[in-house]
């Protein structure tokens, strides 16, 4: 039994990790490419119009990997949560469902006549088609958080003899408080990745002294982009989405935050430190006082509950797990910011083409945003466990109790293999489009 | 909705087929993945959203079968991953080795890809050991199985079933011929290549294999399916549908004198949804039935969702499925006519 969970969640965090590599880049870049058609548009500048062609051909593929790489989560749910998907598949089964018929019909339909219908649609046509790509992959984004909120925070729920979750109300779903702030936080987490991207192949351009008017302009924008994305997606996004978690989830708090005891007059904030389970306790800590009650309750004594006033049954089941991905996204988030408001100087005192260590942090932060992405997804999912849905199912009640550990054992191997393989085409495939390089075509 | 992503998708997996068996110069490569180039990703989108649909409507027949399918679903997956980048990876580097594997890789798996849509038809028309009944006691809730790929009797009326016996194979077959066919018309109706014209042939000869295997599946249906036509003769008009699947295989011994390309089409279209909708009035309310007499059959009835689910569910999936349409016809209206110039995959 103990081995069936195991092995079901090692899948699933594989595969979503995997997955999500992709999306969170689309769904940023989108609204980039958007941005550069639509400066085409207004300025006819037909640099505008390139700039997104080179990205559209990344969007592409990237899109491609999320697709073939999207169906196995959603077949995950029946082959290796059958008991959960039986229990609540009439409430999440609505909003998965209306992803698959409503944004992702819309966007791979769109994605099509972006790609190729350029010269048929003519420009302002074009415009729409990718303005629709992107609709269709922030509304694919809003759904798929409007499920994620609901395993967080349900509502609009009762619950039948048998032991089924029926919905009672449709609207509730949508109006789930934990929503917003996660969608926000996560939107603007992906327009982070999109615009380091675009900054760091810019920079690339640059510092090779190829396609250079090319690399100003990524960036140029990447720069604007990054430092606008990174401040909102910590503050006010990210400090809604952690208000949610105090009040929603205390305990989970305690847990990122590295909190084994409730401290009077005011609890500490921990800049570093190992946790120690056994001894309920932070190993080598660096800490400043009375800040996390500040930033918390806007009160510089306000209490804050540590683990200790609740039951060791309900903790997360991986308190470092979860303490060191929170301290990982929020450390990178902080880098984040910094970096590109020195790029952002730069830019206004016209300097930044110049600057040279700007420019390299900007090419080797590339997977940065990825891994403050990837771990600000672990904080929220090992923060809901041992809960499947908050409070009310717990993880290991949710797997399919046919399937043994043994063929989940033998499918993982094969969806590592596979993606093993899947990446090194991808990355092989990406190189070969940045190499070439975006083409001015003659006005 | 199914039935449509099997109509969508299957001539893309038949396409494939063709390509594996039939096309031997680059150039009638070249005319296949044009053929099916840019439509095969939104025909797959239909396969996510009969998912989706699945899931929400009948959340436990999704929990219930694909967690005793568990196998061959996975293996779907990785069979429609390899299909996806052999399909668009080819055209990325000329180099002989590097187009020859992609080759294959598509063509391969698109051919195990009908062979096991044509299993799981089988299996759902078998049934399976609901509850895992072992000497008349239930080893797991009434609901929930699990299938190994075979047993090692191959037979679908041994007490330990397996996914693939000598039944399932059968319709596996079926499956095959009937989409290698399929795939064969889209090609024709989409390109004028050189390959035509032997596809015609093709399509004549197999449509006689394709006869000789319906008959035998429908010989053999008997002995695993007790009494399939009781609906038919409760229900008379329910008969619409075998005799379509009738039209659509008898019109295809034709296919040489079509004086439109797309007529093909049609036939091989008609073919495969009537031979779903019979498949389902036969067996209908039951959509999966159980081979043990302890635990019930799961029906529409006993696997849906709630009541203010369904109802607030099929609101928007109306919606929904106005758009889709629209989008579908956009699609099509945008790629019509011949494709074999639009160089698809080309970079």
């Amino acid at each position: 039994m103990e081995d069936m969970l195991f092995y079901d969640r090692m899948q699933f965090a594989f595969t979503i990790t995997f997955h999500y590599l992709f999306p969170q880049l689309t769904m940023g870049l989108s609204l980039i490419i958007v941005y550069f058609k639509w400066k085409f548009l207004r300025t006819q500048v037909g640099h505008y119009n390139d700039a997104a062609k080179f990205w559209m051909r990344i969007f592409a593929l990237n899109f491609a990997m999320g697709v073939v790489t999207g169906i196995p989560m959603e077949f995950q749910f029946g082959t290796n949560w059958a008991k959960f998907s039986e229990l609540t598949g009439g409430i999440i089964g609505q909003t998965l469902a209306m992803e698959g018929m409503f944004s992702f019909f819309l966007e791979s339909s769109f994605l099509g006549l972006f790609l190729f219908g350029e010269k048929l649609l003519g420009h302002k046509l074009h415009f729409v088609t990718g303005f629709l790509v992107f609709l269709g992959s922030w509304a694919s984004g809003f759904l798929i958080i409007a499920t994620h909120s609901w395993m967080q925070h349900p509502v609009g729920y009762e619950i039948l003899s048998n032991g089924k979750f029926v919905l009672n109300n449709f609207t509730a779903l949508f109006s789930n408080p934990w929503l917003l702030p996660s969608y926000l936080h996560n939107q603007l987490a992906s327009l982070v990745t999109a615009s380091f991207v675009m900054a760091s192949i810019g920079a690339f351009y640059i510092l090779n002294n190829r396609h250079s008017s090319f690399g100003k302009l990524f960036v140029k924008t990447g720069v604007v982009f990054g430092l606008v994305s990174s401040v909102l997606v910590a503050f006010p996004t990210g400090d809604w989405a952690a208000k949610n978690v105090v009040e929603h989830q205390p305990v989970t708090f305690a847990a990122m935050e590295g909190l084994f005891e409730t401290q009077d007059g005011g609890s500490e904030i921990v800049l570093i430190g190992q946790p120690n389970v056994v001894d309920k306790k932070l190993d080598n800590k660096i800490a400043v006082p009375n800040i996390l009650s500040f930033l918390t309750y806007k009160k510089w004594d306000a209490e804050v509950k540590g683990l200790n006033e609740f039951e060791p049954e309900n903790y997360p089941t991986n308190i470092p797990g979860l303490y060191y991905a929170y301290h990982i996204m929020v450390g990178l988030g902080t880098l984040f910011i910094a970096l590109m408001a020195a790029g952002a100087i730069q830019l206004w005192r016209k300097k930044l083409y110049a600057t040279k260590w700007i420019l390299w942090s900007l090419l080797f932060f590339l997977p940065f945003p990825y891994i403050a992405n990837t771990t600000g997804w672990y904080t929220a999912e090992l923060g809901r466990q041992p809960w499947l849905v908050y409070n009310l199912l717990r993880t290991s009640e949710g797997i399919s109790p046919t399937v043994s550990s043994g063929n989940t054992l033998f499918t993982l191997l094969g969806f590592i293999g596979l993606y093993l393989l899947l990446g090194m085409l991808f990355l092989i495939l990406v190189g070969k489009i940045i190499n070439k390089g975006p083409v001015t075509t003659e006005a | 909705m199914l039935a449509i992503y099997v109509v969508l998708d299957g001539y893309d997996f038949g396409a494939g087929i063709v390509h594996l068996f039939f096309a031997k110069k680059e150039k009638d490569k070249k005319a296949i993945t044009n053929a099916i180039g840019p439509f095969w990703d939104a025909n797959e989108v239909w396969l996510i959203a009969s998912g989706g649909v699945l899931f929400f409507a009948f959340p436990t027949l999704y929990a219930s079968s694909f967690s005793g399918f568990y196998l061959p679903l996975i293996m779907i997956l990785w069979l429609l991953i390899f299909r996806a980048i052999g399909l668009e990876l080819r055209g990325q580097i000329h180099h002989r080795l590097w187009e020859t594997v992609w080759d294959k890789a598509f063509g391969i798996a698109s051919f195990l890809l009908a062979l096991f849509f044509g299993i799981a038809l089988g299996n759902v028309v078998r049934g399976v050991n609901l509850g895992m009944v072992e000497n008349g006691v239930s080893a797991h809730e009434a609901h929930y199985f699990f299938l190994p790929l075979w047993n090692p009797t191959f037979s679908p009326t041994a007490a330990h079933l397996g996914i693939i016996d000598w039944f399932t194979i059968l319709l596996g077959l079926v499956g095959v011929v009937t989409l290698t066919i399929h795939g064969a018309n889209w090609i024709i109706y989409k390109t004028n290549s050189d390959l035509n014209d032997k596809l015609r042939t093709v399509i004549f000869r197999l449509n006689f294999a394709l006869l000789a295997l319906v008959i035998l599946s429908l010989v053999v249906w008997h002995v695993i399916a007790p009494k399939p036509f009781l609906n038919f003769i409760e229900t008379p008009w329910l008969w619409i549908f075998p005799i379509l699947t009738l039209i659509g295989l008898v019109g295809l011994f034709w296919v040489k004198a079509f004086k439109k390309d797309g007529i093909g089409f049609i036939f091989s279209s008609l073919f495969i949804l009537g031979g779903f909708a019979s498949t389902a009035a036969s067996i209908f309310p039951k959509l999966l039935p159980s081979t043990n007499s302890i635990n019930p059959s799961l029906t529409v009835y006993n696997v849906a969702a709630d009541e203010y689910g369904l109802s607030v569910g099929i609101n928007w999936f109306i919606i929904a499925f106005i758009l889709l349409i629209a989008y579908v016809f956009i699609q099509y209206r945008v790629f019509k006519g011949k494709m074999d110039d639009i160089g698809y995959g080309e970079h």
